[in-house]
């Protein structure tokens, strides 16, 4: 066994554990930390493909910014999770269906690509593994990319007009206005001639 | 030639006496050739900070402990070491001792890819830039689990504004950094410095082409590592000390360890990408000793722009949090977006670029 099968399956063992134990602990911020392990695992994984990109923009994305915000979340709305686990068994046959559903999904396209597609030539000497898929992606499949850019686009408008509201009558502050103040629109000096109460000076 | 020099005398042996132990134990060795001098430069730094911010308060700072007070920091670092560890009584435990580890490694895993000299790096990776956005990204996880699992409401506000504060500026980070991958064509560093040396010295590199992204990375580096004037998370005025205001002794030293790494970090970072790393500023005109490129020009570099931040913190009052707000999301991500557009044009037009000035 090489060095690298059993980094392999160190990696796919812990990755296997943080992800069950994403669904299991009682801990929603324990839980949310574990999928950080899992993101991390999983990183580790890819790099053992020689992917560096991808293995790095994994961690840089989901570990680095999406999980924060989710933690954040979590943290601040202190959920409390025996309430959402009380319908497990009545709600278990529709999960069990739709999960079944996806890993036939799932299975059919990674056989369907596995016979169908051939697999982009390997890494030529030289160029890095960045330099590499850039180019993948910007020629060959350019069209794809640049749909997943407008789609995501498309969310994040969304997401910005659904949670954006004016509210009336709130007192609230211009810090473009405050930042752009003079001391003219402040403060007014007068000018006071000194008067002497007549004693000695 | 340095690194020549252990290569051929520590590394050789030592991997054909013992094989792969002997390239571990050659690891090791480079890891602790930068860790050591990292944790001395931080205690000197302290020492420094204190003195200059004493100077432009127009006080003494510290001078009686060792030669200028010089052994100050070390002393701090005896009491704090030798001092109670405390532990709130309904903290979450394991998170609440783990926290300033896992805030502590990225500070220092970022230094692998660090290039000190030309071929002196300890990881020469491709994807430097990339990994080094990571790892500062990372840094963020210890503040927020210290500041949840000490189950204190101040902690808990300032992790909060931290993980807002990093997440927002890291984005500006990222696209200034952008800027630099697209002007040098790599995202190994040592390319990066390689593309900045060209025949005019200084006016190569890249804080000329790209001066809105160099203000802007540096200011948002300022922001990242929570220094003052950006040093919300640990208002003293609001929240006392914030994320960490439950922690005492050993692990507070290690969240102080880590915020002064995480500058001195930056200040090198910012020297590498922008002013043209181990290379003189008179590169290329033939001024003997000044123009000879090496260690002690980044060296030079970084310690400004670590004065840079020593500076910032005696001039500037803090922020009002939402205009660091404001200052990250509506001025900096818009300029940044406009400068990279500029950037690809000059690239483009064979203006910058690697061997082009």
């Amino acid at each position: 066994m090489s060095f690298e099968l059993i980094l392999f399956y160190l990696f796919s063992f812990v990755l296997l554990i943080a992800a069950l134990g994403v669904i299991t602990v009682k801990n929603s911020v324990h839980a949310a930390l574990l999928l950080v392990l899992t993101f991390f695992t999983a990183a580790a994984l890819w790099l053992l493909l020689q992917a560096e990109f991808l293995a790095v923009a994994l961690v840089l994305v989901y570990v680095g910014a999406v999980m924060v915000l989710f933690l954040f979340v979590v943290m601040m709305l202190d959920i409390k999770v025996e309430p959402l686990r009380e319908g497990f068994v009545r709600y278990l046959p529709v999960g069990a269906v739709v999960a079944l559903v996806m890993l036939v999904e799932m299975l059919g396209l990674i056989g369907l690509k596995a016979m169908s597609a051939q697999a982009l030539p390997p890494d030529p000497a030289g160029a890095s593994n960045t330099a590499w898929l850039g180019n993948a992606l910007f020629t060959q499949f350019l069209l794809p990319f640049e749909v997943a850019a407008v789609i995501l686009t498309v969310a994040l408008v969304a997401a910005v007009v659904l949670t954006l509201r004016r509210r009336t009558g709130v007192k609230s502050q211009n810090p473009a206005r405050q930042v752009a103040v003079k001391a003219s629109e402040r403060i007014r000096i007068v000018k006071m001639e000194s008067v002497s109460k007549g004693g000695t000076p | 030639m340095l690194s020549h020099f252990f290569h051929s005398w520590i590394h050789d042996p030592l991997v054909s006496m013992f094989g792969v132990g002997g390239l571990v134990v050659w690891l090791v060795l480079c890891i602790l050739a930068i860790a050591v001098p990292v944790i001395l430069s931080v205690a000197l730094y302290v020492w420094w900070e204190r003195k200059v911010l004493g100077w432009m308060h127009v006080r003494m700072g510290p001078n009686s402990v060792g030669p200028a007070g010089l052994a100050q920091t070390f002393a701090d670092v005896f009491k704090l070491l030798l001092k109670e560890y405390f532990m709130p009584q309904s903290a979450s435990k394991f998170l609440f001792v783990v926290a300033p580890l896992i805030a502590l490694v990225p500070a220092f895993a970022a230094w692998a890819v660090v290039p000190f000299d030309d071929k002196v790096v300890l990881a020469d990776v491709n994807a430097g830039l990339l990994y080094l956005l990571a790892m500062t990204s990372l840094g963020v996880y210890g503040i927020i689990l210290a500041g949840w699992s000490s189950n204190s409401k101040y902690a808990m506000l300032g992790a909060m504004r931290s993980a807002a504060q990093v997440v927002s500026y890291e984005i500006a980070m990222g696209m200034a950094l952008v800027g630099v991958l697209i002007c040098a064509g790599s995202l190994n560093l040592s390319d990066i410095v390689r593309a900045q040396g060209g025949h005019y010295g200084l006016f190569s590199w890249f804080w000329l082409p790209l001066l809105p992204l160099f203000v802007i990375y540096f200011i948002s580096g300022v922001a990242e590592t929570n220094r003052a004037p950006f040093d919300v998370a640990e208002g003293e005025s609001e929240i006392v000390a914030g994320f960490h205001v439950e922690y005492s002794g050993a692990p507070f030293a290690v969240f102080f360890l880590t915020e002064y790494a995480n500058m001195i970090l930056i200040s090198f970072l910012a020297s590498v990408l922008f002013l043209g790393g181990w290379l003189s500023p008179f590169h290329g005109a033939g001024w003997g000793f000044l123009s000879a490129d090496g260690w002690w020009w980044l060296f030079a570099k970084a310690f400004g722009f670590a004065f840079f931040y020593l500076w910032f913190r005696a001039a500037f009052p803090r922020y009002r949090y939402d205009q660091i707000m404001r200052l990250g999301w509506k001025v900096f991500v818009p300029i940044t977006i406009v400068w990279v557009l500029v950037a690809g044009c000059l690239v483009y037009f064979n203006i910058v670029g690697p061997g082009k000035v």
